[in-house]
């Protein structure tokens, strides 16, 4: 599947296994939030930068002690209409200070677009005759943002981006500032 | 079997529409053609499923009618209502324009 | 009332051009229905049995004389001259073209409209009381806190996607005119022992397949932390609610399963996290959005109108107009003025082109230009002069309006039922006119007294209908209609469901029960009892023994 970061098709430098796949030298794996719990030690000891998947209905209050073990975190969309990532997402980034990547994969479309970037995802697994164009274009259609999420607020995975905004600049959902943080995980 | 027709709505405007035996919809139940058997059934919306169908016409589905000799009518309540317009307001659907029904 | 800033200007004209542009895809085919539905219904439009429908958000029920107007001109350029307000305080359109969808957007754009939300499985439009900033028995106008809520809802990323559709509704007063209790959730505004205002929080209201009164979660909490602690209570639905049953999807089922003691710990904990973060809007911005609803200037006026009384003492008519839909109002020598969408043998909730253009006018001249739609699917002037009330009622004669029945028999609540809609299982409103046509006689009417009658099409009840006093639910039996009757429903601050009391009556039965039902309650009243007290002293049985007497 392509893999969309910063609104373009990038090398998706992952590679998600299944419990039973065998790690092999130099893949970098996402793994389901079983095997971890069940191979952490493995796991570690591999070697190389740990990915983590979580179905829809797993929290990832779960594994918010872990957090420092894993370089990507793909949160699964078994339907769009399925809303439960959204909130881990904002948890993620919000509440547990996860920095690294989080990438929304499953039933990913480009109308759900700005919800996941707002909520703190900064990488999009799509179907593969997805343009990059075509999700630039959704991300630009409404600018306006009437509350605060995860693209508002100077969480870990903001700083590493972007300078924090002004203090006074941080608390208004309503106002029609350009957001730096988000532009930067939209182009 | 109970005989059948396939009802949908139209894309542009969303009128309720029936398909003809010709392939074409019409907004007369009358002109449907009716199907009267699980296979004339099926091969019936197949047709109205057809790829050229999707850029004018929503949701077609199979619903029963009494096959009469002039012209099949609806089964039921619900797709009387939606043949003819709302019973509270005899001015507005196919009814309107049924001599008579006013 | 709220006006749009640029900043909302541009938010509905963004998603006017988006709408635009994904109805085009649909048309050329570029999308398939099974991609579109879900776009079309973000923005109101549904495919109904006859047509498309769009549900058009009226927030918190209010309405500018320049926005009704539209809302004529739309009927009237784009429909079939009509329109039908509903018990979301919205009001729908039957019959608009899908290829004139985006046109119709634009055109509600321009008075700060749209229908964004009103579908979906997000959070709908925000009811308040009817009588908001007009009610003597008000600590704060709940639009305040229900325009809030509208804006931060508004395409809220988290909470886009959730089990299920979520409804709030807000009053300001004690007695509930906006049905909280049977809401997802439903805020009160009290004071604490300091004085303070803020709410008390009933979450887990509903009605259709599974009707529950809400249960109260927080007793108070302070004003400040409002959305806080609404993001705390969607969050737990959001991760918890059922999402494998569309019939135990809503937070109702999720506060009945887990218990809402249970339920309030969570989101207690959930709050502890955001309550200091910035969920919460700054005292200014607050402040800001309570500005737009600040009071009309009132003039000081004598509590007594003299002219007023004279006119309601030389014309019955008047008089009688007045004492059911004309309502105290907190400032002196002003009144809250009920119109009646309930003509005899009317559709409920039903207004033409001209009759939004009449209620416009009366708006304009007569009471600050500002219109209200109530859940009783009735419109409101909510601050009209004593002395200008028999203009007004003048001026609904002229438009068909001025049906004197406001709270009574014939005041009914109906949903559109299978004269219109593609869930119902049977007709509603053809029940609610044959009602209203046996009980024309006002005089009956009033001696009957307040009586809540509401109906469904569907087990979804739209109408209401286990709230009512009577309550009429229309099923389908092997084909045909048939209405089942519960007693004893109430949706205000005592709310409770009613219960039914027997086997279901055929469409030319239903109507003779209802007057059964009416006249065992009046051989039965004492005193002057309402309705349900009566029922309450006396049980089921008599009414029981009544309608299924063999013959």
């Amino acid at each position: 599947m392509p893999l969309i970061k910063d609104s373009q098709i990038v090398e998706d430098v992952w590679t998600s296994l299944d419990d039973g796949a065998p790690l092999a030298p130099g893949v970098w794996p996402i793994v389901s939030l079983e095997r971890w719990q069940a191979e952490r030690e493995t796991l570690m000891e591999a070697g190389v930068p740990i990915g983590l998947r979580l179905r829809s209905d797993q929290s990832p209050r779960a594994i918010a002690e872990e957090l420092e073990h894993f370089g990507v975190i793909a949160l699964a969309f078994p339907k769009f209409t399925d809303g439960r990532p959204y909130s881990s997402a904002r948890l993620l980034r919000e509440r547990y200070g996860f920095t690294g990547e989080l990438r929304a994969v499953g039933h990913v479309l480009r109308d759900q677009a700005l919800f996941l970037l707002r909520c703190g995802f900064d990488a999009f697994e799509v179907a593969p005759d997805t343009s990059p164009d075509a999700w630039r274009a959704a991300l630009a259609k409404i600018k306006v943002r009437y509350q605060s999420a995860a693209d508002h607020r100077s969480t870990a995975g903001r700083l590493s981006r972007k300078a924090v905004r002004p203090a006074q600049a941080r608390t208004p959902a309503l106002s029609l500032e350009p957001e730096p943080c988000a532009a930067s995980w939209a182009y | 079997m109970t005989a059948q027709i396939v009802t949908a709505n139209r894309l542009g405007d969303g009128a309720v529409i029936y398909l003809g035996r010709d392939d074409i919809w019409g907004e007369r139940l009358g002109g449907a053609a009716v199907a009267r058997s699980q296979d004339e059934a099926a091969a019936l919306l197949a047709r109205a499923e057809a790829p050229a169908h999707r850029t004018n016409v929503v949701g077609p589905y199979l619903m029963d009618v009494i096959d009469e000799a002039t012209a099949p009518r609806p089964a039921s309540n619900r797709e009387n209502i939606r043949a003819l317009g709302p019973t509270v307001r005899s001015d507005l659907g196919r009814q309107a324009e049924i001599p008579g029904r006013r | 009332m709220y006006r749009y800033d640029e900043f909302d200007h541009t938010f509905v004209e963004e998603r006017v051009a988006q709408f635009r542009e994904q109805v085009a895809r649909r048309l050329s085919g570029e999308l398939t229905e099974d991609e579109f539905k879900p776009l079309r219904l973000m923005n109101g439009l549904y495919l109904q049995l006859h047509a498309y429908m769009l549900r058009v958000a009226v927030p918190y029920g209010t309405l500018s004389s320049q926005q009704m107007r539209k809302l004529a001109h739309i009927a009237r350029r784009y429909d079939k001259g009509y329109g039908h307000f509903t018990t979301r305080q919205n009001i729908q359109f039957n019959w608009p073209k899908l290829e004139e969808a985006a046109d119709i957007l634009a055109e509600l754009a321009e008075v700060e409209m749209h229908a964004i939300q009103t579908s979906g499985n997000c959070i709908r439009n925000v009811t308040a009381d009817h009588f908001a900033g007009a009610a003597a028995d008000e600590i704060e106008d709940p639009r305040v806190t229900a325009e809030v809520i509208r804006q931060w809802s508004s395409l809220h990323p988290e909470f886009s996607f959730l089990p299920r559709k979520f409804k709030v509704a807000v009053t300001g007063a004690s007695n509930d005119r906006a049905a909280i209790k049977v809401h997802d959730i439903g805020l009160q505004m009290v004071r604490d022992a300091r004085g303070r205002a803020g709410f008390k929080v009933i979450v887990g209201g509903g009605l259709g397949r599974t009707p529950l009164i809400g249960e109260t979660i927080r007793e108070f909490l302070p004003k400040r932390y409002l959305l806080s602690y609404l993001e705390a209570i969607l969050r737990v639905y959001n991760e918890l609610g059922r999402r494998d049953n569309i019939y135990k999807a809503r937070i109702k089922i999720l506060v009945k399963e887990i218990g809402a003691k249970a339920f309030a710990e969570m989101v207690e904990k959930e709050w502890q996290f955001l309550k200091d973060w910035d969920v919460d809007l700054p005292d200014e911005e607050f402040a800001r959005i309570q500005a737009y609803f600040a009071p009309p200037p009132f003039d000081d006026l004598p509590a007594v109108t003299a002219s007023f009384e004279a006119q309601r003492f030389e014309n019955r008519d008047f008089a009688r107009w007045v004492r059911n839909n004309v309502d105290a109002h907190k400032a002196p020598g002003y009144a809250i003025v009920t119109v009646s969408l309930k003509p005899e043998g009317g559709v409920p909730g039903d207004a033409t082109a001209a009759q939004m253009e009449a209620v416009a006018d009366l708006a304009a001249r007569y009471s600050f230009d500002e219109i209200r739609v109530s859940h009783e699917q009735n419109l409101v002037l909510a601050h009209v002069r004593q002395a200008d009330l028999y203009a007004v009622w003048q001026g609904l004669i002229a438009a068909e309006l001025a049906s004197a029945n406001a709270g009574l028999i014939s005041d009914i609540i109906s949903c559109p039922g299978l004269d219109y809609c593609n869930l119902a299982t049977a007709r509603s409103i053809p029940v609610a006119q044959r009602i209203s046509r046996r009980f024309a006689d006002i005089e009956r009417q009033h001696d009957i007294g307040g009586l809540k009658l509401k109906i469904s099409g569907c087990i979804n009840a739209c109408g209401h209908h286990h709230v009512g006093h009577i309550g009429i639910l229309g099923v389908d039996k092997k084909g045909q209609e048939f209405y089942q009757i519960t007693l004893g429903g109430n949706a205000d601050e005592n709310a409770v469901l009613g219960r039914i009391v027997g086997p279901a009556f055929s469409y030319d039965t239903v109507v003779d029960a209802v007057e059964t039902i009416v006249d065992t309650y009046l051989g039965q009243r004492r005193n002057g009892e309402a309705f349900n007290q009566t029922l309450a002293r006396v049980g089921f049985d008599p009414f029981k023994e009544k309608l299924y007497a063999p013959h």
